[in-house]
């Protein structure tokens, strides 16, 4: 495990008319590991997510280096970069409300990926589809795979698309905020499912989210960006160790049980952290 | 085991179901049924026309020209002695045979030509868009005109030239349609599957184009309709004997004065499948429209 799997080095993005960078000099790597991306609204988390996928067609992406496994993403055809998707690298969505196509039974899409990835028939593709749904935990997998999507929960909603990005036994998986569209009961359980899923089979998993707790539970190391730059990268467990005014800020800003009734600290935003040399 | 063959019990007859909804909510109106059953009465006529018509619609008998509507002629006679009725009902075959032609053309040109530009959009869309709008800016009956003079006049190409020209709104509804769920999540996420543009334009998004199209088609028959039946008149669309009924108005015409037969019934017929055919689409809108879904 010398070579990281995922190698993504000074990534700039920026959408078509824009006046300046999405996404600027972003740079990490990531082997089989749980790395999350924290940061506030538009500070580019999905961006990059989604950039590595190449689901960007308006934005101009450019790196020095932005290779998984032996790929150099960026040099891809847009027909190799079919082949990539679902396959060896998927995305979790935020809301499965959003992200189910809506007069399509769940089982169907589902089944999808492995149809489009594997020679098989149909009815294999069935069972592979229904084995999927009965390990991310859904009861009566046979019975929701012809349900439509409005027919089922948010949470069963979200335990779908998982299986739906799983299916094709992806080496990285990239979840843009998978839980951010349950209610906090659900989302432990889902966050468990993909945690098991994601450890059973050795993912790599990028999880991007605002929630500063969930990540630091769920994954080995944090990076935090900042107005799309990367600001600061930390082993989960160090996160209280933060060095970075930004980080502290985020952390300070954060209500505790138990913790003082003073009113919550107010993040500030300095503007020489946007030019701050690359870490 | 039991619950297995309950569910494919269950799930085979679910398109005829949902068939029958929507035919049970154009029944509880009374204009989609009025266009409902016109409808269901000229698809009968066309099917059972040897049944349905009591002469021969080609047979001339010059002894009994321009006969009033009677016993023994329902509807009369025209001026070669051909019975009226039976003429009609066979011509309601030929407008059936238009219809469902250009239906089959104009729908899947509208659809692919209008899903690709949307789905795909920048110059590709603009190009597409811009042909389109040429054919737009045409009155749809002028443009068959020139078509079919340049074609020679027949009934095949009365039928060519009316598909060349209605297949552009068509387009434009369904690159409007495209256009509202082209950035939806679930596209992002059928890309994320793996699946190529192709395969997104024919599974995804043209099911949910397809309701609005379908309706859009049904109020296009009307319009098709009375071009055809224009041409017809014009003597550009079916050529005689065919008992078309433009043609039959427009040989109708000069005996219009004495007898008003001639020009009267099937003047009647092109206004009922035409009046049927858009109010059985305005039915269709509210029996599609998934925000009425939970009146059904």
């Amino acid at each position: 495990m010398d070579r990281p799997m995922l190698e993504v080095k000074n990534l700039r993005i920026r959408y078509a008319s824009a006046p300046t960078d999405a996404v600027r000099n972003v740079s990490f790597t990531l082997g089989r590991e749980r790395l999350g991306i924290v940061g506030e609204s538009g500070s580019g988390k999905s961006t990059v997510g989604r950039a590595l996928l190449r689901l960007l067609p308006s934005a101009a992406v450019t790196a020095d280096t932005l290779r998984f496994d032996d790929l150099e993403l960026l040099s891809l055809s847009e027909r190799q970069m079919l082949k990539v998707r679902g396959r060896r690298m998927s995305m979790i969505l935020q809301d499965p409300k959003f992200s189910l196509n809506p007069i399509q039974r769940v089982g169907h899409q589902v089944a999808e990926t492995y149809l489009r990835h594997f020679r098989c028939s149909k009815a294999d593709a069935r069972a592979k589809a229904i084995d999927m749904l009965a390990s991310v935990k859904i009861r009566d997998p046979a019975r929701v795979f012809d349900l439509y999507p409005h027919e089922i929960s948010g949470g069963m909603g979200q335990r779908v698309m998982i299986a739906m990005m799983l299916l094709a036994d992806p080496s990285l998986v990239i979840a843009d905020e998978p839980t951010s569209a349950l209610d906090v009961t659900v989302r432990l359980q889902v966050l468990n499912i993909l945690d098991a899923l994601v450890r059973d089979r050795g993912i790599g998993l990028i999880m991007i989210s605002h929630d500063l707790n969930l990540v630091r539970n769920f994954c080995d190391r944090v990076l935090i960006m900042y107005a799309g730059r990367v600001v600061e990268t930390l082993a989960a467990a160090d996160l209280d160790k933060a060095q970075h005014p930004y980080t502290r800020g985020l952390l300070a800003a954060q209500p505790h049980i138990g913790g003082s009734r003073a009113p919550l600290a107010v993040l500030e935003r300095r503007p020489e952290w946007l030019e701050e040399e690359r870490a | 085991m039991t619950e297995s063959t309950n569910r494919s019990q269950r799930r085979l007859p679910e398109p005829i179901i949902a068939l029958g909804n929507i035919l049970a909510f154009l029944m509880r109106s009374p204009t989609s049924a009025f266009g409902l059953i016109v409808l269901s009465i000229l698809i009968i006529t066309a099917i059972f026309a040897p049944l349905v018509a009591t002469h021969d619609p080609y047979v001339q008998d010059l002894n009994i020209t321009l006969q009033a509507p009677g016993v023994g002629h329902l509807f009369g006679t025209d001026e070669l002695g051909r019975d009226i009725f039976s003429r009609l009902v066979w011509g309601s075959r030929i407008t059936l045979t238009i219809i469902f032609l250009v239906s089959i053309v104009v729908g899947p040109i509208g659809l692919l030509v209008g899903t690709t530009a949307g789905y795909f959009g920048g110059r590709l869309d603009t190009v597409m868009m811009r042909i389109t709008d040429i054919f737009l800016s045409f009155p749809s009956l002028i443009l068959s005109l020139a078509f079919v003079a340049a074609l020679g006049p027949s009934l095949n190409n009365a039928i060519i030239a009316i598909a060349l020209t209605s297949w552009p709104p068509i387009a434009r509804l369904a690159r409007a349609e495209t256009l509202t769920f082209r950035k939806a999540d679930y596209i992002a996420a059928a890309r994320l599957q793996g699946a190529s543009s192709l395969r997104i334009i024919i599974k995804s998004i043209v099911p949910m184009c397809l309701p609005s199209v379908l309706i859009r088609l049904t109020l296009n028959m009307a319009t098709v309709i009375l071009t055809a039946a224009g041409l017809g008149f014009l003597g550009l669309g079916a050529q005689p004997p065919m008992p078309e009924w433009g043609a039959m108005i427009a040989t109708g015409r000069r005996y219009m004065i004495d007898s008003w037969w001639l020009v009267t019934y099937p003047g009647v017929a092109i206004l009922s499948v035409s009046l049927a055919f858009n109010l059985l689409g305005d039915g269709l809108r509210d029996a599609l429209d998934p925000k009425q879904m939970n009146r059904r």
